[in-house]
């Protein structure tokens, strides 16, 4: 494979996988396979961004181009440079630990493939953050992940509290999304272009310009959302209700990362300025204290582990703001040991969780006796967290305090941040020390809900792999992290690079120093509180200020206060009001416009044909006549309107559109009997039976006149359209080409399946979907037995089968319409063969795949109302899905195609076939598209119609059963 | 001929409008129904009306053709306004269903 195209193949690898797994989620051991298919993709990945190291280890810098809009600067860029090929190690990297664990983690009872599928779709979706070369594609992947996020902690949705943690999570994460993308296309028009390197580049006239502020607002928003600083920490905690893997992957070692990997990495542009280090500086620190505070107060092991990546996230944030080039370095420094301890405890936190069904930290304790090889790990993983020397977080920490140390941003500032950072540091030590040593060592609790055991080999083998990573970092710093975080500082730092040591020891410097106090302070701080933290509900001053209250707060005001308010304002709450008031404004903004510019109403035209004449009066006999007879007799309504729908079919045969007149019969017959099927539920009107009140006549008349008025304009209207003369249309370019370039004489059907095949995909589509709400909604509708009797004509009918004792009950039903059922049956195949025909001389005769549909079904209802449903579906078996679903397939497939052979999407090609018996007929690959409509139509139609009829049929079975237990009563 | 087309398409409209006004759901989809008939006519007589003209391509003079673009356009329309009414009469169902009564607002009163 070309080296340029490598980063598009690891960014499709996980989604490529995330589909496999989903689809071969019935073949063997499930765990195993998905688990297995996980670790694979993450070590593939890993070893594919390790492949890149040597063209990215000196500042260089992988792109690959794949143009999409050029014109508007959207183009698929994926850019790989130290710091995102850094991410790339621990996104795949921690991703395959987690496969590992997982597959031990996960219960075989759950559905496992969609876990690891929405994993592996999240680990492309981060990928594709840190790879992004263009800032819109980055906000793309960033939302992508909120998503997967969302889907993650709702996995066990059967819980309350995950669904409303998963809920949270995504309004928190994708609102700051959202300003995130506002805030990127401020950019964007700042600079000129949408491209990372550009941006990158332009940093002095980002600063410089007027709009910076707004534009660092929004983008710090994104970043503090994700990264779950305050004030929007509260969603991390409330999402601990996803499965253990995800939290350990998800919010401790990635997708919070996500935001300070996009503030180190709009540093070069946004950074340095008095507002950064403000904004930046102090959210950072805040979050640093107020999370390492609130940890200590946790009860539930996860939460501590949350807050703790509150406060961790916040340090980084903080090393950032401070706005030195070594705060960069240090910042990027402590994202991986982050991930590295606090993956590490997570999972360790899931195997206690595992072995024990409980994460209360008042209930565990020295479980060292039953477990003592995941004891001995999560001693190690949070000595790293609470900053002990020769692990990992000691060294990170250190350069924080060294920071912290030379802030410069005036004496105020400078101090505090010291105090904060020594007294977060302590923080750090006590909630470290009651995580570890509350769990695993002391009294030892023999009431657990388990009696626990060394959980399996495989799941702490990934504990243990990245507590050995903490030792090492630790240790041996500069050989085992030095040359990757080199490259990464370099990528972003550019040529300013600080000097820094990446040592263990020192010398007795001030840092350490504090570090010293920090680790005392701690420790007398857990042993003079150990009680009082083990007792207490929340966190003394910060706890009744609850970010989850308050968010659930306004959630309320925005979803129920005000749109009720809103609704309260509005005029009427009734449908029929609403309905006048729409063609109230539609009739003032036709009057509007009339007036504004009158129309020029001149008589002229063509000479009055009489029979044309005499063909609409029967026609407005007909509209008129179905509106007065619509409340009362609702089946000589709809007659008359049939009557107009048939007028207007005779209209378009005299008109020249033969197309539209074969159209409008067959939908006209469709729609008719679906009303008539309907019609049977509605409730009995007889005329006279309710006195009219006055109001009822006024609204009456003041209706016709509205109705009137609107007649009059829409007929002016028409008549102005009628006699104005045209301009030159688009129909003359699809006169001219139809059969150049579609290969149909049948413009109208060659502009449906080619010209203009796009729209006629949307339109099937709507089919579809109308069809199988239908089926939805009908499966759900029950009238109430009561109040719908059997029709008169089956009451005749049974009491007949009753009385004569030579007929059985329902003998009836199969006499019934016996002669025309005889000749529907003998009809259908006529029918059919002329749906065919329809069908393949659409594309130069009049005809189509539409019109062929709606015949093949007509045939199907006809075949029902002669011989009944459960006839017909004794001997055939109709699955219109299917039909719709092969349809859909079927027009997409075409259309996609032409893709194939690079033409743009719905491209057709044709050429002319000699087949035996039928001759030379025309072959586009439009034919097969209209194949698709004809399959959807013919699905769609057969659906709704026996969807309805089966409303009947169910009364059959039900009545009997009813008068049997009435006959019981009495 | 327009002259009588615009009147027909007028009065369609006038019908359908007035029923959609009326309280009963019934009444309303028979009204959607011929004010889909009146939009339908309208669309396609935008550009003049043509007797006798060639529909289907037969290699003559482009003149002599009917105007294509109107009749795709109706042809959509059909599809839909089938789709729609569907659709309707199944909320209608539904609606009657819930509510007992066949009332476009779901409660029975006064009218």
């Amino acid at each position: 494979m070309p080296d340029y195209a490598l980063p598009s193949a690891i960014i499709c690898l996980p989604f490529v996988v995330s589909v496999m797994v989903l689809l071969l989620r019935g073949l063997g051991r499930r765990q195993n396979l998905s688990a297995w298919l996980m670790t694979s993709t993450g070590l593939l990945v890993l070893l594919l961004s390790a492949y890149l190291y040597p063209a990215i280890a000196d500042g260089g810098v992988v792109r690959q181009v794949i143009p999409w809009v050029p014109g508007l600067g959207l183009d698929l860029v994926l850019r790989i440079d130290g710091f995102s090929w850094l991410f790339m190690l621990l996104i795949s990297g921690i991703g395959a630990l987690v496969g590992v664990y997982a597959r031990y983690y996960m219960s075989p009872d759950d559905p496992l493939a969609r876990f690891f599928a929405l994993l592996l779709a999240f680990m492309g979706s981060m990928l594709g953050i840190v790879m992004s070369g263009n800032v819109i594609q980055l906000v793309f992947f960033w939302e992508l992940t909120s998503f997967f996020s969302f889907l993650l902690i709702g996995y066990w949705y059967n819980g309350a509290s995950a669904r409303d943690g998963a809920r949270m999570a995504l309004i928190v994460t994708s609102g700051g999304g959202l300003c995130l993308f506002g805030g990127v296309l401020l950019l964007g028009h700042i600079v000129g272009s949408y491209d990372l390197e550009a941006i990158l580049a332009a940093g002095d006239v980002v600063r410089a310009h007027p709009w910076y502020l707004p534009t660092l607002i929004l983008i710090l928003l994104g970043a503090f959302t994700k990264s779950a600083q305050f004030p929007f920490h509260f969603w991390l905690p409330q999402a601990m209700s996803a499965p253990t893997p995800a939290s350990a992957y998800l919010h401790s070692a990635t997708m919070v990362k996500a935001g300070v990997f996009l503030l180190v990495r709009f540093w070069p542009v946004l950074g340095g300025t008095t507002e950064w280090s403000w904004i930046v500086g102090g959210i950072g620190m805040i979050s640093l204290i107020l999370g390492a505070y609130s940890a200590m107060f946790e009860q539930d092991l996860k939460g501590v582990l949350a807050y703790s990546t509150i406060s961790h996230l916040g340090l980084i944030t903080m090393l950032v703001g401070l706005g030195s080039t070594l705060g960069v370095v240090a910042a990027i420094f402590h994202i991986v040991n982050h991930a590295t301890f606090k993956a590490s405890l997570f999972m360790a936190a899931g195997a206690v969780d595992h072995e024990t069904d409980t994460r209360d930290l008042r209930k565990l304790g020295g479980l060292r006796r039953h477990m003592p090889i995941t004891a001995t790990l999560a001693l190690v993983a949070g000595a790293a967290m609470a900053g002990v020397p020769l692990l990992n977080g000691f060294l990170s920490k250190e350069m924080f305090f060294a920071e912290t140390l030379a802030v410069g941003q005036g004496p105020l500032l400078d101090a505090l941040s010291v105090v904060i950072a020594v007294a977060a540091s302590a923080f750090g030590v006590t909630y470290s020390l009651r995580f570890v040593g509350g769990v695993f060592f002391g009294r030892v609790v023999d009431d657990l809900p388990r009696k626990p055991h060394e959980p399996p080999l495989w799941m702490r083998f990934p504990i243990g792999f990245l507590a050995l990573l903490c030792l090492l970092v630790g240790m041996l710093p500069a050989r085992m992290i030095g040359p990757s975080l080199d490259a990464a500082a370099r990528s972003v730092l550019g040529g300013d690079m600080p000097t820094y040591s990446l040592a263990v020891w020192h010398g007795l410097t001030t840092p350490l120093l504090m570090s010293i106090f920090a680790f005392v302070a701690g420790c007398l701080l857990y042993v003079r509180l150990r009680e009082y933290f083990s007792s207490c509900e929340a966190a003394p001053l910060t706890g009744r200020l609850s970010g989850k209250r308050i968010f659930e707060r306004v959630l309320a005001v925005a979803a129920a206060d005000v749109p009720q308010r809103i609704e309260r304002r509005y005029p009427s709450r009734r449908l029929q009001s609403q309905l006048l008031m729409i063609v109230l404004l539609a009739l003032a903004a036709g009057w509007i416009a009339a007036a504004s510019a009158p129309l020029g109403l001149e008589l002229g035209g063509s000479d009055i044909d009489p029979a044309f004449a005499l063909l609409w009066l029967i026609g407005a006999v007909c509209a008129v006549g179905a509106a007065s007879q619509a409340k009362f007799h609702r089946l000589a309504a709809l007659i008359l309107t049939g009557g107009a729908g048939l007028v207007s079919c005779v209209s378009f045969v005299w008109l020249s559109a033969p197309d539209l007149a074969a159209t409008q019969l067959l939908v006209e017959v469709v729609t008719t009997i679906l009303i008539l099927l309907g019609m049977r539920w509605l409730p009995k009107r007889i005329a006279g039976m309710a006195v009219e009140t006055r109001w009822q006549r006024f609204r009456r008349r003041r209706d016709v006149f509205i109705a009137i008025a609107v007649g009059a304009g829409v007929a002016s209207l028409a008549y102005a359209a009628m006699t104005h003369p045209v301009s030159e249309s688009i129909s003359r370019f699809f006169l001219e080409n139809a059969y150049t370039g579609g290969g149909g004489n049948n413009v109208v059907n060659v502009i449906l399946v080619d010209f203009r095949g796009f729209d006629t995909l949307g339109e099937i589509s709507v089919l579809a979907i109308v069809a199988l709400t239908v089926f939805g909604l009908l499966r759900r509708f029950r009238p109430a037995a009561e109040s719908i009797s059997m029709p008169v004509q089956q009451q005749q009918q049974t009491a007949y089968d009753a009385a004569a004792p030579d007929r059985a009950a329902d003998h009836s039903l199969t006499d019934y319409l016996m002669i025309p059922g005889l000749i529907i049956q003998l009809l259908s195949p006529v029918i059919l063969l002329f749906g065919l025909h329809l069908f393949l001389r659409g594309h130069d005769l009049p005809g189509g795949g539409f019109v062929a549909g709606i015949t093949v079904s007509v045939a199907l209802i006809l075949l029902y109302m002669a011989g009944g449903a459960r006839w017909v579906e004794t001997r055939l078996r109709v699955l219109p899905v299917r039909w719709i679903g092969a349809g859909l397939l079927m027009a997409v497939l075409t259309g996609l195609g032409s893709l194939a052979f690079g033409h743009p999407f719905m491209t057709s090609h044709f050429q002319y076939l000699d087949l035996p018996l039928l001759g030379r007929i025309p072959l586009a690959t439009a034919v097969l598209f209209d194949l698709g409509v004809f399959a959807v139509v013919v699905g769609a139609t057969t659906l709704m119609l026996i969807a309805l009829a089966h409303q009947s049929l169910r009364r059959p079975r039900e009545v009997p059963a009813a008068a049997a237990a009435a006959e019981g009563e009495t | 001929m327009e002259l009588i087309l615009a009147t027909a398409i007028g009065i369609l409209a006038a019908s359908g409008v007035w029923l959609l006004l009326r309280p009963r759901t019934f009444q309303v989809i028979i009204g959607l129904t011929l004010i889909s008939y009146a939009v339908n006519m309208f669309i396609f007589s935008i550009g003049g009306l043509r007797t006798g003209a060639d529909p289907v391509l037969n290699g003559g003079d482009i003149a002599h053709y009917a105007d294509p673009l109107p009749q795709a356009l109706v042809l959509t329309a059909i599809v839909i306004g089938f789709a729609t009414t569907a659709l309707f009469l199944v909320v209608l169902l539904t609606s009657r269903g819930l509510t007992g009564n066949d009332h476009v607002d779901g409660e029975d009163g006064t009218s």
